[in-house]
């Protein structure tokens, strides 16, 4: 099929962009979105043009390196689909397609597609893990977990870290990346120590980094890969409140 | 072939200590020297790669006082291959009571390895296994649970016993975010400093010691060095030689045989192991392949049409023009054969011209029989995510068609020479995970690599590279020292070089070519006269690399074909290797299957006579032949045997 | 507590403290206008009771000074907030996108900010008109009844209200739903329940708020 490709290029983060039109004439609908721009890719190269430089890496919608904005949604129109997991054949023959990167001031562009998310590093060290330094652990069965929390908290896990959900925000805010962290590790016996802390500790460095705040408007889980749910982010409120209320 | 090669003295694993085998690794690390922990923070360590391997390595010298440094090339630790896997992580923790011990694990794995790797390495391994799990889980590791609170496990790989640890189908991510976490909060308190974004493109040796690493930075492309006491390679498998594999597309081998060429030997680098369930290539523009859980063959039935050249659609196809081939050829196990001999059975359909889907390279995984056993809603609570997956790629509905898989290449059990310390032959060079070739023989099993990667990771690593270290600090070196300048105006000269060609094909229809070419003389049966064809082939692939690349752009800059070029000229280098190895070993063993010997129906045929060795290689230049040095495996808990399924 | 009001989290739970003040008022005040279908009377008595309301230890109109006040802290507090979030989240994204389709998020969450100012305005008017009756026609002091009805007898008015009334239903609907979310009470298993309350709430306030104007133009009331 053919597509019309409307590609934002960018040399470097302080060079100005622009949105550059690319026909592409022989899209097969089995390819995935990422081969598509393999191949745009390829014809650049050998036309002597720069090729479009995008992030990806695992192509199979776990690692959470890919993210594009496809026609105004993060990742694309499929639901719970990464970027790279997403195939051709959700396009029509004659479609014009908008390729953006992620636009927020935390994820500035690097080149063309690819932003720096190293933001979210910084939200995990500044407290998303638990502290049991290797050889400090008790046997694995000596505090069962409930079910339904380890299942809630692998749930909540299952954030691969791609940014869509800031991305997606209209406010530009990490709140569901930062709260599934919260939930995963609030939930399990293990996190408990550290729990509110852990929270307080993150939300702050959320805000520092310039992320927006949270107005609960639902476009970030709508858009998240991995389904993570809104109400993570109310757990993650009622933690940072009882935590401040405790102290 | 004498003239491809040289034998080289025989070298051998001298830090294993002997005698009990249950007590070696005590023995061990009682026997190893301790660094003053005032001193750890005067040692510098660089680790390179951050999956499960590197990562939990970092963070527990970091925890442990070391400096750290740790490099990764995507944009965050976090992202590392090692959060691909999906089934599972073995441990010997005996939960389940079904008689499960460290000495069956150690036993199966050896076995499972076709008696090609060492006792002393695959028992440790077995022994820390447990202590892995419950460091997994005090980190928060969300592992499937059963309703009383306890832990889940389940068989993988056609495994007797129930010691595979999961979740979900995201084993492997959940593991690396605990990995991940833990060297998080290394960072943050200042003992590991994180490089993402950095590819290691040499090692400094300075005195016969590795001291350090020469990087780009991926976005500015600057080329610097980075200097320390020790180094550790933990930057995963070579898969990617074959360009299309299950491995993330930016897999590379480059990190080792760089230091493969700095004087690092190499050891068994032709054992790959090729996965049979895989989601078939669907045309020209495929760029990676997506394994589909081993678990489905516990279920689906596998089968590919009588004759050759029916393309009716499989709904049409009458049971008794079906040929359910794995439950005919292996009564006892059925579908539930090792990796290998799924996959080698798989290309022998395909090429009787009986494979399905396009280019006849697929073969039927029919869950058919088991909707109408076990209800849809029963397939689906099972398998929902991995159907899902499988719709979200091919566009078929695997609950109304039955699957297509395919194999594909998986893993690599070779890699880098190590000693019982993880050492490798560089005085100060360690090699951690995937990367090297210690614990899995000629064929590793299922949820056994990551059960390897954090050994080494958590365990192993930190308590050996003691014994290195207390020798240090070592004498400071110069950034100006000529050992550092050489290397690094070597790797600046390599990447001008590249940039320099201007040719005319793009560098992934070389590794395209390099990848049929492997696939098709050192894949799933190899063979006398294919490799020879191959060995000839791929030298003048490599030239013609080196004259007609094209490569745009600048060095000065984020430049993601340069990246590729340099991985891609490091694996035309590798390839040639691979096959010499695959070349020497006329036995079959494991992964690596010789057509030339097997046994008269057909199976592996082992040659422990002329092959219990670990063959490692030296390199002497690109083309010059290398040097062979055989260390020989020796068994005295397990007797090898013949492996049989039938 | 200076931590809390420094971070998003924190400013959100005072948006929605603040909000269910404001909540509670709107109710009460919808309440009250209802008494308008029973007549001058009713109305007028009811703001002559609620001025002489605890006259003797707060003196006359003491309790609503002391609500006025009360409210008008909760609009500041409401609205600084509110600025504050807004910049912030200009200030997330300098650069925005060509192309943007919004895949989730209700009509209501996109108008909160928009919504908002409209209702800001439309207070201030009413104010005047009500209140302070300096732009009402009749604007006598104490004839609550005859100054409603004077104003609204004026269709541009009523159109205005009813417009600023709906504004403030989905304010309320999504405001509503958003505080439960921003102090921690929504749960995943609560999380329909609380919407559907939140939209209750908005309907029945928005249908009390809207009878009045409508009951004047079609000359039920006069
Ligand atoms: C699809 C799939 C499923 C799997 N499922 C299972 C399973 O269920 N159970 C199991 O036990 N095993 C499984 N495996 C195997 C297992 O995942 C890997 O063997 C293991 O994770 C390797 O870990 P590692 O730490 O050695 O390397 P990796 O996780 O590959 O990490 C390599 C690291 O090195 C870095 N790196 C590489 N090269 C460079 C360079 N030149 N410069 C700088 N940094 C570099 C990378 O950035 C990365 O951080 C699976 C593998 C695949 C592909
Ligand atoms: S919460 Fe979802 S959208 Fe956000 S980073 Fe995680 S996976 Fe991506
Ligand atoms: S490339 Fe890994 S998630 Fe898309």
């Amino acid at each position: 099929m053919r597509l019309t490709l409307r590609i934002w290029r960018q040399r470097g983060t302080s060079d100005a962009g622009e949105l550059v039109t690319y026909p592409m004439d022989d899209v097969s609908p089995d390819m995935s979105f990422l081969e598509m721009l393999d191949v745009l890719n390829e014809e650049l190269i050998l036309r002597g043009e720069e090729p479009v430089a995008f992030d990806h890496d695992c192509r199979e919608g776990i690692c959470g390196m890919c993210g594009l904005m496809i026609n105004g949604v993060a990742h694309g129109p499929e639901r719970a689909t990464t970027a790279c997991q997403l195939h051709m054949r959700h396009f029509a023959d004659g479609d014009t397609v908008t390729i953006e990167p992620w636009r927020a001031r935390p994820f500035p562009v690097v080149r063309d597609l690819v932003v720096d998310r190293s933001a979210f590093d910084r939200i995990i060290e500044s407290g998303g893990y638990i502290s049991a330094p290797t050889g400090s652990a008790p046997d694995a069965h000596a505090v069962p977990v409930p079910k339904p929390d380890a299942d809630t908290a692998f749930e909540a896990a299952a954030c691969i870290g791609c940014g869509a959900c800031v991305a997606a925000c209209p406010n530009g805010s990490a709140m569901l990346f930062t709260a599934a962290k919260a939930t995963h590790l609030g939930l399990l016996p293990q996190g408990q120590p550290e729990r509110y802390s852990r929270a307080e500790a993150m939300v702050r460095t959320h805000d520092e980094l310039g992320f927006g705040g949270c107005t609960n408007t639902g476009e970030c889980t709508a858009v998240c890969p991995k389904g993570i749910p809104l109400d993570t982010i109310g757990r993650l409120n009622s933690d940072l409140l009882r935590g401040a209320l405790r102290s | 072939m004498s003239q491809l090669y040289a034998e080289g003295t025989p070298i051998a694993d001298e830090r294993a200590p002997d005698g009990p085998i249950e007590t070696r690794w005590d023995r061990r690390r009682f026997a190893a020297r301790l660094v003053n922990p005032a001193n750890k923070r005067r040692l510098t360590v660089i680790v390179v790669g951050t999956g499960l391997a590197g990562g939990s390595a970092a963070a527990t010298l970091g925890e442990l006082g070391y400096r750290v440094e740790s490099f990764c090339y995507q944009d965050s630790p976090r992202r590392a291959h090692s959060i691909a896997a999906q089934g599972g992580i073995n441990a010997a923790k005996n939960y389940r009571n079904d008689g499960d011990s460290v000495h069956r694990l150690f036993y199966d794995t050896v076995k499972g390895g076709d008696f090609r790797s060492r006792e002393s390495n695959v028992h440790r391994l077995a022994q820390i296994s447990t202590e892995i799990i419950d460091q997994c889980v005090a980190q928060g590791v969300p592992f499937a649970r059963e309703y009383g609170g306890l832990l889940d496990t389940r068989s993988f790989g056609g495994a007797q016993v129930s010691r595979t640890f999961y979740a979900r189908g995201q084993t492997g991510q959940q593991l690396l975010l605990g990995a991940y976490q833990a060297l998080a909060r290394q960072i943050s308190a200042g003992t590991v400093r994180m490089h993402p974004r950095t590819e290691m493109l040499d090692l400094i040796v300075v005195d016969g010691r590795a001291r350090g690493v020469v990087v780009r930075d991926l976005v500015t492309g600057e080329v610097t060095s980075h200097l320390a006491d020790a180094v550790v390679l933990a930057t995963g498998g070579y898969g990617n030689a074959f360009y299309l594999s299950t491995n993330a597309k930016g897999c590379n081998t480059s990190a080792i045989w760089r230091a493969h060429r700095r004087g690092a030997l190499f050891a068994n680098p032709c054992y790959t192991q090729i996965h049979p369930t895989c989601i078939p290539v669907s045309g020209e523009h495929q760029s990676k392949l997506t394994l589909m859980s081993e678990s489905l063959r516990n279920d689906g039935r596998v089968w590919v049409p009588v004759l050759a050249g029916d393309d009716r659609p499989a709904g049409e196809i009458p049971d008794a023009e079906r040929d359910y081939y794995l439950e005919r050829m292996y009564p006892s196990f059925g579908n539930l054969v090792p990796r290998d001999i799924a996959s080698r059975a798989a290309k022998h359909v395909c090429d009787e011209g009986r494979g399905v889907g396009p280019g006849g390279l697929g073969v039927y995984l029919d869950f058919a029989d088991a909707i109408a056993r076990l209800g849809r809603p029963a397939v689906e609570a099972k398998y929902g995510n991995l159907f899902e997956m499988y719709q979200r790629i091919t566009g078929e509905d695997p609950y109304a068609v039955p699957m297509r898989i395919y194999p594909a290449v998986h893993y690599t059990m070779g890699g880098l020479w190590v000693d019982y310390d993880l050492r490798s032959t560089i005085p100060g060079l360690f090699v951690i995970g995937e990367a090297n070739f210690s614990d899995h023989g000629a064929n590793r099993l299922g949820a056994s690599a990551l059960m390897q990667g954090l050994a080494d990771g958590y365990f192993l690593l930190p308590n050996t590279i003691g014994d290195y270290l207390v020798d240090g600090p070592f004498d400071a070196v110069d950034p100006a020292h000529q050992a550092v300048a050489d290397v690094e105006s070597e790797v600046r000269g390599r990447i001008k070089a590249l940039l320099m060609v201007d040719g005319d094909r793009t560098v992934d229809s070389f590794h395209r070519e390099l990848g049929q070419l492997m696939w098709e003389h050192c894949g799933m049966e190899r063979t006398d006269a294919g490799l020879r064809k191959a060995l000839a082939q791929i030298p003048a692939l490599r030239e013609e690399f080196w004259r007609r690349v094209k490569v745009p752009g600048e060095g000065a800059e984020l430049n993601q074909s340069l990246e590729k070029a340099g991985r891609v000229a490091d694996f035309l280098e590798l390839a040639e290797l691979m096959c010499l190895d695959a070349l020497h070993r006329t036995e079959s063993c494991g992964g690596h299957f010789r057509a030339e010997s097997q046994t008269p129906d057909g199976e592996a045929r082992r040659d422990d006579e002329n092959f219990s060795y670990v063959a490692a290689w030296e390199h002497t230049g690109v083309g010059t032949p290398p040097v062979l040095h055989q260390e020989h495996l020796r068994f005295e808990h397990v007797t090898p045997s013949q492996r049989s399924y039938k | 507590m200076v931590r809390l009001w420094r971070s998003t989290v924190g400013k959100k739970a005072v948006m929605a403290v603040s909000g269910a003040g404001l909540l509670l008022y709107v109710i009460a005040h919808m309440l009250a206008n209802l008494k308008i279908f029973f007549g001058a009377r009713s109305l007028d008595g009811y703001g002559h009771w609620l001025r002489e309301l605890a006259a003797p230890v707060f003196g006359y109109e003491g309790v609503v000074w002391i609500a006025r006040a009360g409210l008008l802290a909760c609009v500041l507090l409401h609205m600084t907030t509110a600025i504050q979030l807004a910049r912030r989240a200009r200030a997330a994204r300098p650069i925005g996108y060509r192309h943007r389709r919004p895949v989730q998020g209700s009509y209501s969450a996109r108008t909160m900010r928009w919504g908002g100012v409209l209702i800001a305005l439309f207070v201030v008017y009413h104010v005047l008109d009500i209140t302070a009756g300096v732009v009402n026609p009749n604007g006598v002091p104490g004839q609550d009844y005859r100054n409603v009805t004077a104003s609204f007898g004026r269709w541009y008015v009523a159109v205005f209200y009813m417009l600023a009334v709906t504004a403030l239903g989905f304010h309320i609907r999504h405001g509503m739903w958003s505080a439960f979310q921003s102090l921690g009470i929504s749960t995943a298993k609560r999380r329909r329940a609380l919407r559907a309350i939140a939209l209750g709430v908005a309907v029945v306030i928005t249908a009390g708020f809207l009878s009045v104007p409508i009951a004047v133009l079609t000359g039920v009331l006069t």
